[in-house]
């Protein structure tokens, strides 16, 4: 009797959940049309070119089979180099960046008077980060007569021409990432302000130092907070393209020939579409492969308090 | 820091306070200000590169290479400023401002109602399939641009599309997967007993939006028009591939052809319309900076 009116009370409820079928469609339509025709056909359309020697300029192309896959993994000595540098890239740069941005977070989580105005000015250089004229300027900064070697200069030191060398030029835009580091900062400040006070007090009470609080409260307490700053850092990593185009054009020795930009001189440069959306399909898969690594790693380091949603 | 107050005996003045012996450094002004030196002189460093920018712009071409360090100028030199704005091939950064301002404006203003529209559909109404849809609508923020822009490319190329707005817009009518989300979670904090209200008072679903939610937005929107303004306005790889003629160029495209190191020579033009461009974006930071730190801070946004 109690088991029929339950299955009954589910069954409404189940109906009820369904209530909203039409309007809920009518809202969420224009995504859904946008998320069909501009995301969903264009990927598979992509993987479908990627198995064809596409050429814009002819609108042609035929089938290869896995030419293009063989070409990229196995003759393509480019491919390589720019692989090679974007993992360079990311390996050196996302660390950096939480790095500055969770040390920057821990300076700024006070209450003394001009933390807003700090907090301003340590975000304001991501504010501009991905625009060009921050990318013409670093240009400038790094150039061979430019700010740093003229600051160099003046202390008695020849300066390397940064741009033009292998061994430098990528730092350059390390640097550069490593100098935006405002919205993970942000987002830790966030987490720093939401760990219980209490905390801290019971752990100065018990002897504990300010390194051991850092230890043992403030870094458990922000894992999910460097979990999710790392999976965005991570993927804003693999995709790096404006900077390098404009600061070191892929040069010197495609040391700086980034993925990203790899893909679109194939692609819009030398026409050859096909190649390059075997190449971006590649990176798609890669990307979703590391993210879907750093989501299983979680379980291990990533500390979730009961009840606490990150 | 301990205080221990002495008791003051009736009838006389304030308590006398007694601070324990503690060595100089722990005081609370010593500790101000180092704090204050040493986060000052690291901001100093931060903006530093920022600060030369303009200030090389108002420097005379020969003071550029031989006062570099400075931030302020020897000698104060504007003109770069309408020499750069006389822009190149003949069309001047009127132009390029023109079609930027017209592009951010009208770009921000489509995905931001459209955002708004859709983060209420997930948010409160109940539909077949909205956890899945909500589910891919997340992942399409982890997608690189590159497996998506090759085939729109040949699509919008073959409907005669290249230089022209359309391939910049036309995407935005479903809005960002950024900004619905963010909206979807402010929605889920205004209570629902006000929906119920107007429910009761006879209003449908476009009625509760309309005049029960949208209104409850302003935050919000302001914050998402805000970063939709200046992603798009520094917007460069998907204009970079459609706009190729110098009508059309954006601020972006136009200072990457203005300052071609094989083209151009003069570098406080190039320094002026660097620091012009980036002068909309920070005014619009500077007067919503509130707003940005908060949408950021809540809702994990990049920057």
């Amino acid at each position: 009797m109690a088991a029929a009116t339950l299955s009954k009370a589910k069954r409404r409820k189940q109906s009820n959940f369904g209530q909203d079928n039409l309007v809920g469609y009518l809202f969420i339509g224009p995504w859904l049309a946008a998320f069909l025709l501009f995301t969903f056909i264009p990927i598979s359309v992509s993987l479908l070119l990627s198995f064809t020697d596409y050429n814009v300029l002819a609108n042609a192309g035929e089938f290869i089979g896995l030419d293009n896959f063989q070409r990229m993994f196995f003759e393509d000595r480019r491919y390589w180099r720019s692989v090679n540098a974007t993992l360079k890239y990311v390996v050196f740069s996302v660390p950096l960046r939480l790095l500055f941005a969770l040390a920057v977070a821990m300076l700024l989580n006070t209450y003394r008077r001009g933390v807003g105005v700090y907090r301003a000015a340590f975000y304001a250089p991501s504010i501009i980060g991905g625009s060009i004229a921050v990318a013409v300027m670093w240009r400038e900064i790094f150039g061979n007569d430019g700010l740093v070697n003229f600051t160099l200069n003046v202390l008695g030191i020849q300066g390397p021409n940064w741009l033009g060398r292998p061994e430098t030029a990528i730092w350059t835009l390390i640097i550069l990432a490593a100098w935006q580091f405002g919205s993970p900062m942000l987002i830790f400040l966030a987490g720093l302000k939401n760990i219980p006070k209490h905390l801290y007090e019971s752990a100065e009470i018990d002897g504990a130092n300010a390194w051991q609080r850092f230890l043992r409260i403030t870094l458990p307490m922000l894992t999910p907070i460097i979990f999710f700053n790392l999976i965005m850092q991570l993927i804003s990593g693999f995709m790096v393209f404006t900077q390098a185009f404009i600061v070191t054009q892929g040069r010197p020795l495609d040391t700086t020939l980034f993925y990203a930009l790899y893909v679109y001189r194939r692609a819009f440069e030398q026409n050859e579409m096909g190649y390059a959306s075997a190449m971006a399909w590649v990176m798609l898969m890669v990307i979703a492969l590391l993210t879907a690594l750093v989501f299983r790693s979680s379980s291990y380091w990533v500390h979730y308090e009961a009840g606490e949603g990150a | 820091m301990a205080r221990i107050e002495a008791k003051a005996p009736a009838g006389l003045s304030a308590p006398r306070v007694i601070r324990p012996a503690v060595p100089w450094y722990q005081h609370q002004l010593a500790r101000s200000v180092f704090y204050h030196a040493v986060v000052g002189v690291t901001c100093f460093f931060m903006l530093y590169p920022i600060l030369w920018l303009v200030g090389s712009s108002f420097k005379p071409p020969d003071e550029i290479w031989t006062n570099q360090t400075a931030i302020i100028p020897k000698d104060f030199y504007p003109q770069n400023y309408p020499n750069g704005w006389a822009g190149f091939g003949g069309i001047s950064f009127a132009t390029f401002y023109r079609n930027s301002l017209f592009y951010a404006t009208f770009g921000t203003i489509l995905s931001v109602s459209a955002s708004a529209v859709v983060a209420y559909g997930f948010a409160r109404l109940r539909f077949r399939g909205r956890r899945i849809w909500f589910a891919i609508m997340l992942v399409t923020l982890m997608l690189p641009t590159q497996v998506q822009i090759i085939p729109q490319y040949i699509v919008f190329k073959q409907l005669g599309w290249l230089n022209t707005f359309y391939p910049l817009l036309l995407p935005r009518i479903g809005g960002s997967a950024f900004f619905i989300f963010m909206i979807i979670q402010f929605i889920r904090s205004i209570p629902v007993d006000l929906d119920e209200a107007a429910m009761i008072d006879g209003a449908n679903k476009f009625g509760i939006f309309l005049r029960v939610i949208l209104p409850q937005l302003t935050p919000a929107i302001i914050t998402a028009a805000i970063f939709s303004f200046y992603w798009t306005w520094d917007e460069f790889l998907v204009p970079l591939i459609y706009l190729n003629s110098p009508e059309l160029y954006l601020v972006s495209l136009a200072l990457r052809t203005f300052s071609d190191p094989s083209g151009q020579t003069d570098w406080g033009a190039i320094f002026a319309m660097s620091a012009l461009s980036l002068l909309p974006v920070f005014v619009i930071f500077i007067s919503f900076q509130r707003y940005l730190v908060e949408g950021i801070s809540t809702t994990g946004l990049k920057g």
